[in-house]
């Protein structure tokens, strides 16, 4: 039989924090992957941010 | 094919990374590290809310964090229609981009909350609909700006969107006075008084800048991601301008 879900159901509380820190680190660890693959391809001159 | 990588020089940017993104980062770390402490270890759980009032430290500040993104996108949409500027152009974009998973992560957790007190994953509330809605909107100015089109169409088309999505902002802000809504009123920004105190108001207030910073650390560097791939687009154009007139030959004149 399922588990009753009420206000005090850990796992679900869990759960959203996992769901909501897990893409966090993920979207960033992507973000600086991807600019570090780049900052090698690109002339440093143009690296200039503005 | 033309191989547009650069061998990077000795002490040379080879990230997106600088001293005030580093500082920046580590401040963000330490400090949702203290937010988990606080969540979890100090603040005990709400008279009405029972335990689910520690998902609140995450959904309400990702929320704010991504209100804020979606306003800084309207401010850089129409400094680009006013300056055709490509820095606000791909701040524009980086803003859009993190305030949309900011405020996708705000759904998926707002649900589980839902799960947990109101019994349903999903209702059709005023709240969620209209947050739904907003999300739909930047999905579909991340879609207008992955269209094909020159530079310039791209950004005058993706600056018009991104400022229409924005005027949504106050409508789901209030849609819980204008509307009968399951979802609670304003929890901190409220008419009189926060309708929460002490730890928990101090773990949310603190919930808050820290996720800020997340969004302010992410944007800058996607930012600086977008810039990249733009000049590295610069990059391989001209190597092929170069090589075909490398290739073009002068015709010989006859005698």
């Amino acid at each position: 039989m399922a588990a009753e879900i009420t206000t005090n159901s850990w796992w679900l509380i869990i759960l959203a924090w996992v769901l909501t820190l897990v893409p966090l680190a993920w979207y960033s660890v992507n973000t600086i992957r991807k600019g570090r693959k780049l900052s090698q391809q690109v002339p440093p001159e143009s690296r200039r941010w503005m | 094919m033309t191989d547009t990588s650069v061998a990077p020089a000795a002490g040379a940017v080879t990230s997106t990374s600088s001293g005030g993104t580093r500082i920046l980062g580590l401040i963000c770390l330490v400090g949702l590290a203290i937010v988990g402490l606080y969540a979890f270890g100090v603040t005990g759980a709400d008279v009405r809310l029972g335990e689910s009032v520690r998902i609140m430290y995450v959904h309400v500040p990702t929320v704010t964090a991504a209100y804020c993104l979606m306003i800084a996108n309207a401010g850089f949409s129409v400094f680009t229609l006013w300056k055709r500027s490509t820095f606000s152009d791909l701040a524009a974009h980086a803003t859009a981009e993190v305030g949309t998973l900011m405020l996708g992560l705000t759904l998926i957790v707002g649900a589980i909350w839902g799960r947990m007190t109101w019994g349903a994953f999903w209702v059709w509330d005023a709240r969620l609909t209209t947050t739904a809605l907003l999300f739909l909107m930047y999905l579909g100015y991340l879609a207008v700006r992955g269209l094909p089109a020159t530079p310039r169409t791209r950004a005058t088309r993706s600056a018009i969107v991104g400022i229409a999505a924005a005027c949504l902002i106050p409508v789901v802000h209030k849609s819980v006075e204008w509307w009968a809504s399951l979802h609670q009123n304003e929890t901190v920004l409220g008419k009189i008084n926060p309708n929460i105190s002490g730890n928990q108001y101090f773990t949310l207030m603190l919930a808050m800048v820290v996720f800020l910073l997340i969004g302010l650390w992410l944007s800058i560097h996607r930012f600086r991601v977008l810039w990249l791939t733009e000049r590295l687009d610069e990059v391989g154009i001209d190597a092929a301008i170069d090589d075909r007139r490398s290739e073009y030959r002068p015709p010989v004149a006859q005698p």
